[in-house]
């Protein structure tokens, strides 16, 4: 596939070109916090991100969407135009592969989202300044990973970016700015060397292998009983977890009628799964803890093949009481199994 | 397009009070469209979305037999703190309401023909079980099956539902019936006493046989080592499951025991699945 060199000043030329086919989403500071937004100008991108706050699984899949009105047949559906994510970081991107399992299964195909997913073309920027609470390239991602992308970029640290397309999307993309130059020699020789540096500020390694299988073994241990001790059950670790998945379907009823109303649950919440007889299966903090960790690194594993993390970290950065997911792995791993 | 998780339009036809707490209701539900009902093919032991408008959705065994091909039934219990369930009991008759399904896996009638069969039922949890027994003692098929057996128990005499039917079954001579209750009363002339105990003084052959049991868990925690002594072996004992669900088809995350989703993998499961689901509790 094609390979090109990007200046930085040349990126807002090109992307406002692309502008005229896409809806354009970018990095976007806003109150201080950085979010992907839908941008009119390029002027309002920042670059200078290290990930953005709230992942950009709800381009996809909304926090709170209408579904459908009971009033109505038919929803009234307004063609999209199709979208381009610029700067989306690859383990966000493979987020997106993991959800796709769920939401385009063989058997059922949710429509809201596989037509966004469909529409939608992923920029892929790399990741030079990994964060101290990134985990990456032990669950099989990277901060220079391509797969699940259109086209990847990489700050060359220079004000220049190495481009490669990945799909043929993303090489048409590329070829709508013909004054792009074809990389030397010079800059493959400072991409691998941005790409190593990034790779060496991924400092957590953590051995993945046999998780699920130990995860089995434990179960009823009392390590369940200890480790869910200080969370509060805010749930902001599956809120902003970029592979959660978990929704409600609600009905919201005001004047106009009824409308049926999809919005993300969490399993980290006592309602999520009680029963109207008043039984709930997952009664304490300690059956819901485990279940969080047990659908990411097991059930998830069983289903489809692969660990339901992407290591972007954003359940470390943000609990409020400083829960580390990667400290319950580490302390899985040296957790004895029961005697069976 | 937008068809997956939109409900079928149905009529509520008529409805039967089927307990004296009177907190049981029968609902036959026919679809406005023909050609969804002709859509809704469905096998013994599955379930559906029953949609109120304005409460929300709630998942629903269904009732009737799959033969039964004119309407459905849904026999819904009211809890108070169910609003899906409360809303529907206070329905009229001939208001509409959604259906979305049929979803799940569904009990094993291939495996189950030219076998004697063992129906085990408690209290309300004998839905599914009752829309298998229509279609196992319905003409076209009584003779794929050998000896059929039912045990169904409720806590007293007003709270057994199907009584109407039951009274049918137990006319006729090619079904056994054990019908219980935990407590009597005066005019109760039946047998008295919890499922597991009539099963055990029964004793049914395991022999080339099958067990279906479908009721609350404190009644299936009894119910299987009678059935193991009795030799019935875990494959061949098949329950089925309930937990709280939103999209009935494997996305939203929340009825799954262990790795399995009630709603997809199951809801009816072999005892030996269960066994191996750490958070089965059975």
């Amino acid at each position: 596939m094609k390979e090109k060199i990007i200046k930085k000043e040349q990126i807002g030329s090109w992307l406002e070109g692309l502008g005229k086919d896409y809806e354009i989403w970018a990095p976007v500071k806003k109150k201080g916090l950085v979010h992907f937004h839908h941008i009119e100008s390029t002027k309002e991108i920042h670059f200078d991100f290290l990930n953005s706050k709230k992942t950009p699984k709800d381009l996809f899949f909304p926090q709170s969407e209408v579904l459908f009105s009971f009033a109505k047949e038919e929803v009234e559906t307004t063609p999209q135009k199709a979208r381009i994510i610029f700067a989306i970081r690859p383990c966000d991107a493979k987020s997106l592969a993991l959800l796709d399992q769920v939401f385009d299964s063989e058997d059922y195909q949710d429509p809201y989202y596989v037509q966004r997913r469909e529409g939608t073309l992923l920029l892929g920027m790399a990741c030079t300044h990994p964060q101290r609470s990134c985990f990456c390239t032990s669950v099989k991602g990277g901060p220079f990973e391509k797969a699940h992308l259109d086209l990847l970029m990489a700050d060359l640290g220079d004000g220049r970016y190495f481009v490669e397309a990945l799909t043929e999307r993303g090489e048409d993309l590329m070829e709508k700015d013909d004054s792009l130059q074809d990389p030397q020699k010079e800059e493959r020789g400072k991409l691998a060397k941005v790409k190593e540096e990034a790779e060496k500020k991924v400092k957590s390694k953590l051995a993945m292998e046999g998780l699920e299988k130990k995860l089995d073994e434990i179960f009823d241990s009392s390590f369940w009983d200890r480790v869910h001790q200080k969370c509060l059950g805010c749930g902001i670790c599956t809120y902003l977890c970029s592979t959660c998945h978990c929704f409600a379907l609600l009905d919201e009823k005001d004047k106009c009628g009824v409308q049926r109303v999809r919005s993300w649950d969490s399993c980290m919440f006592p309602e999520f799964t009680l029963e109207a007889s008043g039984h709930n299966p997952r009664i304490s903090n300690r059956e819901r803890m485990r279940q969080r960790v047990m659908h990411k690194f097991n059930y998830f594993v069983k289903r489809y093949g692969e660990t339901a993390c992407v290591g972007c970290g954003r359940c470390i950065q943000n609990c409020p009481v400083n829960m580390d997911i990667r400290e319950i792995i580490e302390e899985i791993e040296n957790e004895r199994p029961l005697p069976s | 397009m937008n068809d997956l998780y939109r409900p079928r339009l149905v009529t509520i036809r008529k409805t039967v009070i089927e307990n004296e707490a009177r907190d049981i209701k029968t609902f036959e539900l026919v679809f406005l469209e023909q050609k969804d009902r002709e859509k809704f093919k469905f096998d013994c032991g599955q379930f559906a979305m029953l949609s109120v408008p304005g409460a929300g959705e709630s998942p629903i065994g269904i009732a009737s037999s799959p033969l039964d091909d004119e309407y459905l039934h849904f026999t819904v219990k009211r809890y108070s703190t169910g609003v899906v369930t409360t809303a529907l009991h206070g329905l009229e008759e001939e208001s509409q309401i959604g259906v979305r399904g049929p979803y799940g896996n569904f009990y094993p009638l291939k495996a189950m023909q030219d076998k004697n069969i063992l129906i085990v039922g408690g209290g309300f949890a004998f839905t599914t079980l009752r829309s298998t027994i229509r279609y196992l003692l319905h003409d076209k098929n009584r003779s794929r099956f050998k000896d059929i057996t039912v045990f169904y128990g409720a806590r007293s005499p007003g709270e057994l539902i199907y009584k109407s039917e039951l009274k049918e079954w137990e006319k006729r001579g090619d079904v056994n019936m054990y019908v219980t209750v935990d407590r009597g009363e005066e005019s109760w002339k039946g047998r008295v006493g919890l499922v597991p105990n009539v099963l055990k003084e029964a004793a049914p052959s395991s022999e080339n046989s099958m067990a279906l049991v479908c009721g609350p868990p404190i009644m299936l925690k009894y119910t299987m080592p009678p059935l193991l002594d009795l030799g019935f072996s875990p494959e061949r004992i098949i329950t089925s499951m309930e937990r709280r669900m939103s999209c009935g088809i494997g996305k939203c995350g929340r009825c799954n025991i262990a790795s399995k989703f009630v709603c997809k993998d199951g809801p009816v499961f072999t005892y030996k699945e269960l066994r191996d689901l750490p958070e089965a509790a059975v």
